[in-house]
């Protein structure tokens, strides 16, 4: 066995220098253990590191992958899947064999890849869609601070990151996850250690704003809660403020929906009788 | 009468917006504020923020500048003769609520309607403030969607187009005969008119754009005129509020798509308002015929079904309600099928039930690399029960399955497992 050890949870650029060499000594899968800092280390011996295989004269051979494998395996690094680096080291050595592999999606390490790039792109945008910024105060020369707790599924948080210093590059602003804090502040997006719940304040004062605009747009008479949970499952609802009125508008929705059904018209608003003299009085005039 | 506050009048607003279907924000051009001043950006894709438990999306602050209205349409909550409860936003309120819902990331932008006051133009004006000084002000690069008034002036129109992403203007029923009826103000001539201004103006432009850079000017004397609606224009057509069928409705939208290049058509089954006309009771909302219009919609726009295929897996103009329209065609159109997933050309297997258009693609690169087998076809798509007994693949042929009389049965709900879409 050898032991390849990486620097992060995330860190694709070791796990690639380290399968570059390793590939180009075929090694084979099954006789490398992916060591990161949470793994637990295996109990098989060890009787090879990656510095011995560097030294062994044998002429290391040319390793090439179609630039969409190293697209998917940059975002798939961020996947929680244990087996990550080695599933996509195994599925580097089938890719010297056969190059176009990945058009293949009813091969399994293909499947594989593909799915996880999925649960990454769609946890990256339930990021985008789902930090909830509350306002911390503003800085002496006015410019306004925003903080965020945000839980994701998988370690995506430099991969979602960007796309709030490209919306929001004129305020300051934190997201603070389990996994790490990406800080902006105008000049340099900086990613810090975990953070916590409590450095973000717990309230904002547009929050209410919000709810009534959430409690207002939902339609009794259309409720459809299964689709509801299918875009935004429960794991989200603890830092939505919104989704604490979900229960309530559940329950009243269907006597809302049928006072609507059974209500008798009333009679009508006097003021439309009253447009509808207006008008035919300027109809007439302009003609 | 007491004042009502920001709070109330944001209640009554967006409750008198809700039924309007679209809350897109997507398909617009790319951009960001690094590196400038303002705030926003906007993109291919759009973003829900929230889900209401309707199942929608809610992507953008949808209200109205005011439900006070001089229109009497019958099944619209504003009409004059409704007695729902009226506020107008004042710009500057409208503006600030929008920019403090984008900084917190509740929203990609704005979508607003209104009511009509005074006159047509006075109305699109004070819209059309609104956006302007979003974007000229505030320098917001998020996405916004204005409803354009039909009845008002085509300049101001052309100003609308600068400012939003989207424009839209309702078709609101299918047929003149149902305008006619139901919303006496509104004429489907002005309307059409509408759209098609529109879709110049959005072409016009276009070509100019493409002109300017083709023409060899230096580098820095280079002035590219703005962009004009680069998110396009949608429209809404409300479904079961009179007495169109399916036919009528799937024709028009197939005349709208080709004749003013629309992006979407929305379909909003007709829904019980608070204070309803008299004239138009208030009934349960055809869900589950709208889900259907939908699909059916798609199947003209990315499956090459024209509107004649997709009416002949129903009856007497009206879709199938319990089946998807593309399995109720196909069971009516069994000598097509089955179809053999390893030669089959794209334009047949987009006809096979089950199959979506992602499927095909990754069917028709995965059968270069081998040839595939039911389980292979099986990891392609998402349900292969609805696929089966219209395909041959190694190792699998339906046999008699395809022509088999109780396939519908099969798919088809049992009527009290039917459940509200």
């Amino acid at each position: 066995m050898i032991t390849a050890t990486l620097n992060s949870e995330t860190d694709f650029n070791g796990w690639r220098q380290a399968a570059r060499k390793l590939a180009g000594h075929a090694i084979e899968p099954g006789q490398i253990e992916w060591r990161t800092p949470e793994s637990t280390p295996s109990l098989f011996s060890h009787d090879r590191t990656l510095v011995s295989i560097e030294q062994d004269p044998l002429q290391q051979a040319q390793i090439t992958v179609p630039r969409e494998f190293l697209r998917l395996a940059c975002r798939v690094a961020h996947h929680r899947d244990h087996e990550r680096f080695s599933r996509l080291y195994r599925l580097l050595m089938r890719l010297q064999l056969a190059p176009k592999l990945l058009k293949n999606q009813a091969a399994s390490d293909v499947r594989w890849l593909f799915k996880c790039e999925k649960e990454i792109r769609r946890d990256v945008h339930k990021m985008h869609a789902f930090v909830r910024f509350r306002k911390l105060g503003e800085r002496e020369d006015g410019r306004e601070q925003y903080a965020a707790w945000f839980e994701p599924s998988h370690r995506i948080l430099e991969l979602g990151a960007p796309f709030f210093k490209n919306r929001f590059p004129n305020m300051d602003w934190a997201i603070a996850t389990p996994d790490g804090t990406a800080v902006w502040d105008g000049a340099e997006l900086r990613y810090l250690q975990a953070g916590d719940v409590r450095d973000v304040p717990d309230h904002d004062e547009i929050e209410e704003q919000w709810k009534t605009y959430y409690a207002s747009i939902f339609n009794p008479a259309r409720l459809k809660v299964s689709a509801m949970l299918s875009e935004m499952p429960k794991k989200y609802w603890k830092n939505l403020p919104e989704a604490r009125l979900i229960p309530e508008l559940i329950t009243s929705a269907t006597n809302r929906s049928n006072d609507m059904l059974d209500r008798a018209p009333g009679p009508a608003n006097k003021l439309a009788g009253h447009l509808e003299k207006i008008r035919s009085r300027s109809d007439s005039n302009s003609t | 009468m007491p004042r009502t506050t920001l709070t109330q009048k944001l209640a009554i607003l967006a409750d008198a917006a809700k039924y309007d279907a679209s809350c897109a924000s997507s398909g617009t051009s790319g951009r960001n504020s690094l590196g400038r001043d303002g705030l926003g950006s906007a993109g291919a894709s759009g973003i829900c923020h929230a889900y209401a438990p309707d199942g929608r999306c809610i992507s953008l602050l949808k209200v109205l500048l005011t439900n006070f209205c001089i229109f009497d349409c019958r099944y619209c909550i504003n009409r004059s003769s409704s007695n729902v409860q009226r506020a107008r936003f004042k710009p500057d309120e409208l503006i600030r609520l929008t920019l403090a819902f984008y900084k917190r990331n509740y929203i990609e932008g704005l979508f607003l309607s209104s009511g009509i006051i005074r006159s047509p133009n006075y109305t699109m004006e004070q819209m059309i403030e609104v956006a302007r000084r979003l974007r000229e002000q505030y320098r917001f690069r998020g996405y916004i969607h204005l409803k354009s008034i039909a009845e008002a002036d085509p300049e101001l129109i052309k100003q609308a187009g600068y400012y939003a992403d989207r424009l839209s203007v309702n078709i609101e029923l299918p047929t003149e005969k149902g305008l006619t009826q139901l919303a006496p103000e509104k004429s489907s001539q002005t309307i059409h008119q509408a759209m098609s201004d529109i879709r110049i103006s959005i072409d016009d432009v276009k070509d100019q754009r493409k002109q300017t850079w083709q023409v060899k000017v230096p580098r820095p004397v280079r002035v590219r005129k703005p962009k004009f609606a680069p998110g396009g224009q949608s429209t809404q057509m409300i479904v079961g509020a009179d007495g169109a069928n399916d036919e009528a409705i799937l024709s028009t939208s197939v005349k709208l798509y080709s004749d003013y290049r629309l992006r979407r058509v929305y379909y909003s089954a007709f829904s019980p308002i608070p204070d309803s006309s008299a004239d138009l009771p208030p009934v349960k909302p055809p869900l589950i015929r709208e889900h259907r219009l939908y699909q059916a919609d798609w199947l003209y726009r990315f499956y090459g079904f024209e509107t004649q295929d997709i009416l002949s897996g129903g009856d007497q103009g009206m879709l199938d309600l319990d089946i998807d329209p593309k399995l109720a065609w196909a069971l009516k159109h069994r000598e097509w099928f089955p179809v053999d997933v390893n030669s089959a050309d794209k334009e047949t297997l987009l006809r096979v039930p089950g199959l979506g258009v992602r499927s095909v693609l990754k069917i028709l690169q995965a059968r270069r690399q081998s040839r595939l087998r039911l389980e292979d076809v099986q990891h392609l798509t998402v349900s292969i029960k609805k696929v089966m007994p219209f395909i041959v693949a190694v190792g699998w042929s339906p046999g008699s399955l395809t022509d088999h009389q109780k396939l519908r049965q099969q798919f088809a709900p049992p009527p009290e497992q039917q459940t509200l879409f």
